[in-house]
């Protein structure tokens, strides 16, 4: 709380030295209704060629990130002064209500090519995101919001304009032609689609039978990790306690996921955090991909509930001809990696948010299964 | 392996009225509806409609009505609807047809996560996933629903028709499915559950009923699929499913050659199956025609069988043994002449010779000995089946023996399903508002 108010007025410093000419209006959490704009909450501001974070608004990083097509993502949590979330070891923080969670998808725009070429590049790029993004150099895709009010969560999906200046809710998403080019200069041309606000329950809701909405991201072990600030490096989770955002973390060492593309870390953890992250949305106990009984969560136990030698029940053309979700020691006969690796409707895992394969995830699953020990017998009893 | 027959060679001159009647009706789309030959699929994707359609089932509120008029429409991504209470409407299973072929998203065509809902009147066409999933909910009605795939059977069409799966109070009544790489009309991990009047056509599975507990499924047509009418309990699920009874069927030469996608359950189906009981637990098989089905006309089995079983990947709690099984008081004629697969040929030839046919009910033999005394987890089947066939899967086929005599016992008949009366039916609610697309 008290980190607060020292920290806005160094935004409106900095803002000030970039624009002068006008100080952005305060966030405005809007209680109900679907606004329009994306600017009629002034979370983000486009200015002096860069979309900045207002007053009080702070970026976050994640250790693990969900894959979207390459997509890079400004993410920023806001919260009205004097309140703050509730820590949660393993669940999203308990937000108050007055929340607002924004992510913007953008890409690095490639060097040649139309507006449409944008570069192939992992998320997780050194440099602060304090600072904004440069606008002349991405490509802004999309925004959505996740809003906490009074009766939930609400999501709202904004869709930039194509000078960049104003992004508008497309409550039915959307769908955008790009070029993916990557460090050899090889174009890729895909379809990144935008979700319509019921494909965002489909991840955000993790439990069917409550049916509320949920943060995926904010979560200890997710963002227990240092990041860049405008004012220097701190720990997220001590930056959000002093910022006041954050209440209840209790003393000691805190819950860390891995980081899926740490060499160090031992390829169990970063495999089943990458899956957590990834799947564990749906493929948890009562969610939306409950019925398969799979289930891909960090927490769970690496017995056939997390697939390992279980037949597939619902997969159909989904099974590549392989019978087992996962067969130690051979990624090729294993069904999980088949699906990853897949960009076909009613094939290809997770069902909604890409239209490309994360190769390098799709490897690290591989190696992961490679490894494991063991073997699945087939035949009766 | 029948062809499927190309609905567009018969029906090419409605689908181009009909073309010309959405293209007009929505302001149209710039291209020529002239070719009699066009599909749905072909036509432009209607993204003003798919975006109103979208629209109307994100704002939908308890009691809405969404109608959707005569017309052919071509939508890319997939719909959904997350409100309790909706009715969805189209104007027949003739009249609106809408089209997922080249599907970008999805993969579902209408994915429902409510209760107290109700499709009827549509038919939804080539999608790349599920046609129709409904995914936890209760009071679900679908009725004079068709789903197909109209390049006929193939491995890459979607796997199941109609899909409700773990919910409660189920009526599908005079729908159709044709074409779904795994089964045309399934439930699966539901409770109280009716399937009535319906065809299904051209799928791997006709109709499945898969862990599911009180299920009826009568008066249905069930013909050119790989397997007819199948009672499956998978392992590691939800709940284990019981109580289904299959009565005043019409199952018949269900011969198509399997086309499902290895690793499925349905994979393990052999063409020319009839009505095929699978490790699951008190099903009644009565008062049906059964005919011409040419593996068997009955098959009871177990998950043994299907050569899925390992015993790391299956819950060690799950029961992969048939019991309480009842066969009575149906009509066969012919089938188990021409049985799928090499085992079974040299079975049936050894066994019937080279014209002959296995009885009309085949079982792979696996049963728990240690409940063998349990008269009412036995399998009985009467006299109007001509004969039972333990195969003896259990000592790898060594010694297949007729069983008819030992199993003419008799099971107390299974209750009838009663569905729970619709909460306050959309369709007549005062509050309701209907909205057209």
């Amino acid at each position: 709380m008290r980190l607060r108010l020292l920290l806005a007025p160094v935004v409106c410093v900095l803002a000030a030295l970039a624009s002068c000419a006008r100080a952005p209006a305060p966030v405005a959490f809007i209680a109900d209704g679907k606004p329009e704009h994306l600017s009629d909450w002034h979370l983000l501001d486009v200015s002096g060629g860069r979309l900045v974070p207002n007053a009080g608004v702070l970026p976050y990083d994640l250790v693990t990130p969900l894959f979207s097509d390459y997509a890079h993502k400004l993410r920023t949590v806001w919260m009205p002064a004097g309140q703050s979330a509730k820590y949660s070891a393993d669940k999203a923080f308990e937000f108050p209500v007055g929340t607002i969670l924004s992510k913007t998808f953008y890409y690095p725009r490639a060097a040649s090519g139309g507006s449409d070429a944008v570069l192939k590049t992992y998320d997780a790029e050194p440099g602060s995101p304090a600072a904004g993004i440069d606008l002349a150099r991405v490509r802004l895709v999309e925004t959505r919001l996740l809003v906490r009010r009074a009766d939930g969560w609400t999501v709202l999906p904004y869709v930039w304009n194509a000078d960049q200046s104003e992004a508008e809710l497309e409550r039915t998403g959307d769908e955008k032609a790009l070029d993916l080019v990557d460090a050899q200069g090889h174009g890729q041309k895909f379809t990144y689609v935008v979700p319509n606000e019921n494909q965002c329950a489909s991840c955000h809701v993790t439990n069917l039978k409550s049916g509320e909405f949920t943060p995926l991201g904010p979560k200890a072990r997710n963002l227990n990790r240092p990041l860049a600030y405008v004012d220097g490096t701190e720990n997220q989770i001590a930056r959000w306690m002093r910022a006041g955002f954050l209440t209840g973390v209790p003393a000691g060492e805190l819950p860390r996921a891995a980081d899926w593309r740490d060499a160090q870390t031992p390829i169990a953890e970063r495999a089943r955090t990458y899956l957590d992250v990834n799947c564990a949305h749906c493929h948890q106990t009562g969610g939306t991909a409950g019925n398969t009984s799979l289930r891909l969560d960090a927490l769970g136990p690496a017995d056939w509930s997390l697939g390992l030698c279980k037949p597939s029940v619902a997969a159909g053309k989904g099974t590549g001809d392989r019978i087992q979700d996962i067969v130690p020691g051979k990624p090729d006969e294993s069904i999980l990696p088949f699906r990853l690796a897949s960009t076909e409707g009613g094939v290809m895992m997770p069902e909604l948010g890409r239209s490309t394969v994360h190769q390098q995830g799709v490897q690290l699953i591989r190696d992961w299964i490679a490894a494991m020990p063991g073997h699945c017998q087939t035949g009766s009893l | 392996m029948q062809s499927f027959r190309p609905f567009h060679t018969t029906v090419g001159p409605i689908l181009a009225a009909a073309a010309l009647a959405a293209l007009g009706a929505l302001g149209g789309c710039g291209k020529s509806a002239s070719d009699s030959n066009v599909r749905v699929g072909d036509l432009p994707v209607d993204t003003d409609f798919a975006k109103k359609l979208q629209g109307e089932l994100l704002d939908a509120k308890p009691g809405s009505v969404i109608e959707i008029p005569t017309g052919r429409y071509h939508l890319d991504r997939g719909l959904s609807l997350r409100v309790n209470g909706v009715t969805i409407r189209g104007a027949g299973m003739a009249q609106t047809i809408l089209s997922f072929r080249n599907q970008t998203s999805g993969p579902e065509g209408l994915l429902a996560q409510a209760s107290d809902f109700r499709i009827e009147g549509l038919t939804i066409e080539d999608t790349k996933g599920d046609a129709l999933k409904i995914n936890s909910g209760e009071n679900i009605t679908i009725r004079d629903v068709r789903v197909r795939w109209t390049d006929g059977p193939k491995t890459t069409n979607g796997a199941y028709g109609l899909y409700p799966v773990k919910t409660k109070n189920v009526l599908i009544e005079n729908s159709q499915s044709f074409g779904a790489a795994d089964a045309g009309i399934y439930v699966g991990q539901s409770r109280n559950v009716v399937v009535r009047g319906c065809r299904a056509e051209q799928n791997v599975a006709g109709i499945e009923i898969e862990n599911t507990i009180d299920a009826d499924v009568h008066d249905n047509v069930a013909t050119g699929n790989t397997g007819g009418i199948l009672v499956f309990n998978m392992p590691n699920l939800s709940q284990p499913g019981h109580s289904t009874r299959v009565f005043h069927n019409k199952v018949d030469a269900n011969n198509l050659g399997n086309f499902g996608a290895k690793g499925t359950a349905v994979a393990s189906v052999p063409a020319g199956s009839g009505v095929v009981v699978n490790s699951n637990s008190l099903v009644e098989i009565f008062d049906n025609d059964v005919t011409d089905n040419v593996t068997a006309n009955v098959i009871v089995s177990s998950y043994f069988s299907t050569g899925y079983f390992n015993t790391k990947g299956v819950q060690p709690n799950y029961d992969p043994y048939p019991r309480g099984i009842y066969v009575h008081d149906n009509r066969f004629a012919g089938g188990g002449d021409s049985p799928d697969g090499m085992d079974l040929k040299v079975l049936k030839t050894a066994m019937f010779g080279i014209n002959g046919r296995f009885p009309d009910v085949l079982w792979d033999g696996y049963s728990d000995a240690a409940r063998a005394n349990v008269t009412e987890e036995r399998i009985c089947v009467d006299a109007t089946a001509s004969g039972v066939l333990d195969a003896d899967g259990p000592h790898k086929y060594k010694s297949p023996h007729l069983v008819t005599d030992a199993v003419r016992c008799k099971l107390a008949p299974l209750s009838a399903v009663t569905l729970a009366p619709p909460v306050a039916g959309p369709a007549t609610s005062a509050a309701a508002s209907a909205s057209s697309v």
